[in-house]
Parts: structure tokens; C-alpha cells; sequence
């Protein structure tokens, strides 16, 4: 399943797919973006580079994760459930791939220092984790509301020796911890590498983040193929925020028609509630973040404050290639609910035994949405534990007793 | 003539350019700060569009576009506001400042014309990319007589400052110091030696210099290699600190503290 052919959800020469992605960058920032845009390429194709990327996913991180066939979830849907368990890496999601990829990437080019943002706290600790294991020093910036309510993986971070810096700007949140972490990039132009946690940002960041996550659907292909015979699934669901993991599981089914992705989007409280984060459904083509995108806006153009149960979905944009894939149709996005969400995160607890994050659990709410058929065969990417989340969880234990 | 163009024929230094957030403090002192400016004395200024998300610019100036945008401020209310200021006396070459998309959602064409209409001379969009600005915003600027201004930090290389160069027709902001607006920039050796390596290259563009100019010593050392500097984040400090009867007055002695001898 190698792509020769140029495929308009990959991106192009110039940094965009189709008219979305770009580096919309001020000047201060424009340096370290041409650095990377220049030598990414070079670096991640390098033999070298490939083997020590894949030594350390295999012995570090514990790749490949399982394919898990979820009977009894199964069962309850009325369709064939596989869950790719991203859970199962270490530090507990998907973020680490990136994370692994990144800082070697910031070593081969001379940095000593990585900056990041987080949302729930699972992309700083996965930062946090590969600069203790390369021993760079490390700075996360994470929204003063995050903060509070994702306290334990604030801990880990520490623990791990990065500095934690709260964002007080604008809500508080993932946006203003991006916003912060820019900041601090602008400032020390140099020596600092940024690592982005999604695939969002100015290119070449989207392309990169997608290209280290595609571990995913390059395991589930051959994991797949194994276990049923057939490579490709009917169905592929991942949860966006900016859409990391959606980016990872849908890459090698992008070209692949017959496969239909699903992207599970956190609606809040309700899309029309005002309490939202469902970018497709509310937002429209702008800039963000070094990008051009789909993002939650007011009518002047200016960024909309979102709002999800979940720390990771509370971002309002997706990346750029996710743009692509909603406004040329390839990818169907949904809008769940935090009730739904939380329905979804009982259930698999329940049924299989295995707690996943708040994020993952939007992805899971969809399996009864998409009319999926007895025999067909869905996979959905569960992107991370719900550790973290058990302090939200715990609140609403009640209600599912 | 577009007045910038007018300006930097007349004058090749010391110029002092003066950055303010539309609708800041209140949402109808844009004018009025604007008044004062000339009135006062300051050669060219600078009026920001408040974002939502100002990614270059540091806490003193995201504060004031919260505020103002909390105020009700939008790239059409300030159109609104500068509708008459020419037929009023307004004489100052002025530039509008802000990031790509709140331009894009009013329209880019229609932002150009409005432009054109009240008798803006000059555009900053930090985040606007090069390719961009030479494919889709060149020619839209020319048609309306908008002049370009393109953003130079000490880690640009020279090749870019170049190209920068030759597509700009207002002049070039040279960024004194990695960091965002309103950081502390000592005028240190290093900044020196940035600034006259700089005026080395021989540009065609006028040159004013911004980021963590805040006083007369800051002006001068700042104005030694190039046309003149500009100071926004301790403008923005003082009209947040001085009450409302107070501004014109503490407006004409903080240009004046900057610039003991006008031109």
C-alpha cells in the first residue's frame, strides 16, 4: 500500500492540501519553520534515523499495541469491533509516537531545549517523558484551567523534571497554551525546538506529525490482515481535536476509498449551545496557528473560545489535512456529545474492561451512528487510557451505578 | 502621494512611528488618540486591529486587544471610526496593523478599498506569508495604494532581508531582539551590532526599528543606525494608566519625553 501517485489528502510541495495548510508565520518564527521545513525529510528518511525511530518504539514505547477484538462490545453494536490500543503505549496514548519522532529530530538539529503545549496533559507528559530519556531540558505550557482539572498528569510531568508553565490568557485552555508555547519559541529562536503534540501548526508540522503517527494504520493494515484475512476495514473512527491520532489511523486508508473514515468531534454540551468544540460543525476556512484550516470563529474573524468535557477536544481547530478530508468529503465528521461521550466510556469499561481517555471515548460514542452492518468490520483507534480522566469520571459514577 | 512615501522623502531620521490598539482604552478613542498623536508630534502611527490570538505580540498589547475587542471593536467599526478623520485634519501618514484573519473574513478586497477610502497608507500583517503577499496581495495592495511593510529579526539572513526588501514599499521593521513586543530590550552591543549590520546591506526601504523601545535613551540608541524606531507596548502602558481627562496632555508630554527636539 505505498503511494506513488500525488493524492489530494497529502500534502503538496508548497505545505498545503488543497487550499488549506501553508506556514502563516511572523517573521521571528519564520527562521526555525524554514530550519525544519528544509531538513525534515532529510532527517526522517535517513536509515539512521528510521532504525533508532523504530528501536525505540519497539523496546521503549511497547509498538506495535494490540488490535483487540472487542466481542462483547461487538456483540452489544451489532457489528465486528477492533480497538487499536494506543492506551497501551507508554506514558498511556498515541502522543508518544510523535514525541519519539520529534526529539529526534530536534537532537539531529543541534537543540537543547524543547518547548510544548497540552491539553489534557497527555501530549506534555509524552514530551516530558523522551526529554528525560535524551536529557534535554523542557518547557510545557498548559492552560491554567487544564491545569486544575488534569492535576495527575501535571504531576508526571514534574516528576519527570519539566517545568510546567500555566497559560492565563484568553480561556485558559489549549489555545492559549499553543498561543504561549509560540511565545517562548519567538523568544529563543535558537536553541529551542517546539514540539507541536497535533497536526496542526504551520507546515511542515502537519505533514510530520501525521508521517510519525502513521505507525498506527501501518500496524492495523498488517494486524488486520493477520487476524481476518483482509487489510483494510470497512470502517476507521479516531476522535479529532486537532486530530493526531485521526491523522495516524486514517493515513494509509486515505487513498483507499472502500475504507470510510470517521472523525468524531466533541460537541460539548451541544452544538448550538455555545458550549462547543465541534469545529466542522461550527467553523469556517481561516487562520490559525501558523495555518490556514476550518476554525471556530466569530463572523469578524476573531477565535472562538471552545468548550469540551475533555481537555484534548477543547481546541478550536483541526489541522489542515483534516480540513481536506471534511470539505472534500473523504472524511465523515461527527459531533458528540460530553453526555455521549461519558455514556461511551461506561460502556467500554464495562463490557470490556478497559477505561479509555475522555477524547477516545467521542470516537467510541459513534459506533452505534454509523450504520455499521453485522460483518463489517470497524476499527477504532483508542487513543488513550482514561487515568487522567478518573477524576471527571468519578462525578458522574452515580449516574452509572 | 501616498503620504508614507511622502514622509521618508522629507525625513531620513529620527523618525518615530507610534503603535495604539483601535477601540483602547474605550471604544471611541481611537480617534481621539490618533489627534493627540499628531498633535503631538509623532511622524507616523500605527493603529493595531485587535485579535483574539496575537501570537507576536507580547502581554501589554494582547491585554489591550482583549480589551478592546471586549469593547466591541472589529476591523468594520474602525473604518467606521476613521470614515471622516482626512476631512478633519488628520494629515498623518497612518498603517493599519494586524493578523490575517480577521483582513480575511472582512474580505481582502473590500479591506483594501475601505482602506483606500479613509486614507490608510499602509498595512503590517505580521502573519501574512511572502509567496502570498506576492501572489494574492501585491497586486490588491498596489490598486489601492497601499504600501507593504515586512517584519526583519536579527536571525533573518541576509538573502531574505533582500527579498523582503525588494517586495516592500513602506519600509522594514526591524525587530530589535528575539521575543515578543513589549519585552525589555536592552539596547546592548549585540542589538548594535544587529542594527548596523543591517544599515550595511544598503536597503531601498526606510528602516524603523520596534520591540522594547520605551524612552528617549531607547529612541536614540535605536535611531542611531536607521530611519527612526517605534514604540507601542509603553504607549499602550501609559493611555491604560492615564485617566481619560488626563490623555492629551500626558499624550504631548510622552512624545515630547521621547523626542526632546522634534524635527
Amino acid at each position: 500500500m505505498t503511494l506513488t501517485a500525488p493524492s489530494p489528502y497529502r500534502v503538496d510541495a508548497a505545505g498545503y492540501y488543497g487550499t488549506f495548510g501553508g506556514a502563516y508565520v511572523p517573521e521571528m518564527l519564520y527562521p526555525n519553520v524554514e530550519e525544519l521545513r528544509d531538513n525534515y525529510l532529510r532527517i526522517i528518511e535517513d536509515p539512521g534515523f528510521q532504525r533508532e525511530f523504530t528501536q525505540l518504539l519497539t523496546d521503549y514505547v511497547g509498538r506495535p499495541t494490540p488490535l483487540f477484538l472487542a466481542e462483547r462490545l461487538s456483540e452489544h453494536i451489532g457489528t465486528t469491533i477492533y480497538l487499536k490500543r494506543e492506551d497501551l503505549c507508554h506514558t498511556g496514548a498515541h502522543k508518544i509516537n510523535n514525541t519519539i519522532g520529534q526529539i529526534l529530530v530536534a537532537k539531529r538539529l543541534g537543540k537543547r531545549r524543547i518547548v510544548a503545549e497540552t491539553g489534557a496533559g497527555q501530549h506534555g507528559v509524552a514530551t516530558a517523558t523522551v526529554c528525560a530519556l535524551m536529557g534535554l531540558e523542557c518547557i510545557v505550557y498548559m492552560g491554567a484551567v487544564d491545569i486544575e482539572r488534569q492535576r495527575p498528569n501535571v504531576d508526571r510531568m514534574r516528576m519527570l523534571g519539566a517545568q510546567v508553565v500555566p497559560a492565563r490568557s484568553g480561556s485558559q485552555t489549549l489555545k492559549d497554551a499553543t498561543n504561549e508555547a509560540m511565545r517562548h519559541w519567538i523568544s529563543n529562536p535558537t536553541d529551542t525546538h517546539y514540539i507541536i503534540g497535533s497536526v496542526v501548526g504551520p507546515h511542515p508540522y502537519p505533514d510530520m506529525v501525521s508521517r510519525f503517527q502513521s505507525v498506527i494504520s501501518a500496524e492495523i493494515i498488517r494486524q488486520l490482515l493477520h487476524q481476518t484475512g483482509r487489510a483494510t476495514p470497512d470502517f476507521v473512527l479516531a476522535c479529532v481535536g486537532g486530530g493526531s491520532n485521526a491523522a495516524g489511523a486514517f493515513y494509509h486508508y486515505l487513498d483507499e476509498p472502500s475504507v470510510r473514515l470517521i472523525a468524531a468531534e466533541a460537541a460539548g454540551q451541544g452544538i448550538d449551545t455555545g458550549h462547543s468544540a465541534a469545529t466542522t460543525a461550527l467553523g469556517k476556512p481561516g487562520i490559525l496557528h501558523g495555518a490556514s484550516t476550518i476554525l471556530m470563529q466569530t463572523e469578524d474573524g476573531q477565535v472562538t473560545e471552545p468548550y469540551s468535557i475533555s481537555a484534548g477536544l477543547d481546541y478550536p481547530g483541526i489541522g489542515p489535512q483534516h480540513a481536506q478530508l471534511f470539505a472534500t468529503g473523504r472524511a465523515e465528521f461527527l459531533s458528540i456529545t460530553d453526555k455521549a461521550a461519558l455514556d461511551a466510556a461506561f460502556q467500554l469499561s464495562r463490557l470490556e474492561g478497559i477505561i479509555p481517555a475522555l477524547e477516545t471515548a467521542h470516537a467510541l460514542a459513534c459506533l452505534p451512528l454509523i450504520g455499521a452492518k453485522k460483518d463489517d468490520v470497524v476499527v477504532v483507534c483508542l487513543s488513550g487510557r482514561g487515568d487522567k480522566d478518573l477524576a471527571t469520571y468519578t462525578k458522574h459514577l452515580e449516574e452509572y451505578s | 502621494m501616498n503620504r508614507l512615501t511622502k514622509l521618508f522623502q522629507h525625513k531620513t531620521a529620527d523618525v518615530l512611528n507610534v503603535y495604539f490598539t483601535a477601540g483602547f482604552p474605550q471604544l471611541n478613542d481611537t480617534v481621539p488618540v490618533l489627534r493627540a498623536l499628531q498633535e503631538a508630534g509623532a511622524d507616523l502611527v500605527e493603529i493595531g486591529m485587535p485579535y483574539s490570538d496575537p501570537v507576536a505580540d507580547g502581554e501589554t498589547i494582547q491585554r489591550s486587544n482583549q480589551q478592546a475587542l471586549e469593547n466591541g471593536m472589529t476591523v468594520g467599526k474602525l473604518f467606521e471610526q476613521l470614515q471622516d478623520i482626512r476631512q478633519q485634519g488628520i494629515t498623518v501618514p497612518i498603517l493599519l496593523m494586524g493578523y490575517l484573519n480577521p483582513v480575511v473574513q472582512f474580505g481582502v478586497e473590500k479591506f483594501c478599498q475601505h482602506c483606500q477610502v479613509v486614507g490608510i497608507d499602509g498595512v503590517i500583517l505580521p502573519d501574512l506569508p511572502l509567496e502570498v503577499y506576492e501572489r494574492e496581495y501585491r497586486p490588491l495592495f498596489a490598486e489601492y495604494g497601499l504600501k507593504a511593510v515586512f517584519l526583519v529579526t536579527p536571525q533573518t539572513s541576509a538573502a531574505r532581508v533582500r527579498q523582503l526588501d525588494a517586495l516592500a514599499d513602506g519600509f522594514i521593521y526591524l525587530v530589535a531582539a528575539a521575543g515578543t513586543t513589549g519585552a525589555q530590550t536592552d539596547m546592548n552591543a549585540d542589538v548594535d551590532a544587529y542594527l548596523s549590520r543591517t544599515k550595511a546591506l544598503g536597503l531601498r526601504n526606510p528602516t524603523l526599528v520596534g520591540f522594547g523601545i520605551s524612552d528617549a535613551a531607547s529612541f536614540a540608541a535605536a535611531s542611531r543606525h536607521t530611519t527612526g524606531a517605534i514604540i507601542g507596548s509603553a504607549f499602550i502602558r501609559l493611555l491604560q494608566q492615564t485617566p481619560a481627562g488626563e490623555r492629551t496632555a500626558a499624550i504631548h508630554d510622552f512624545v515630547a519625553g521621547i523626542r526632546p527636539v522634534p524635527a
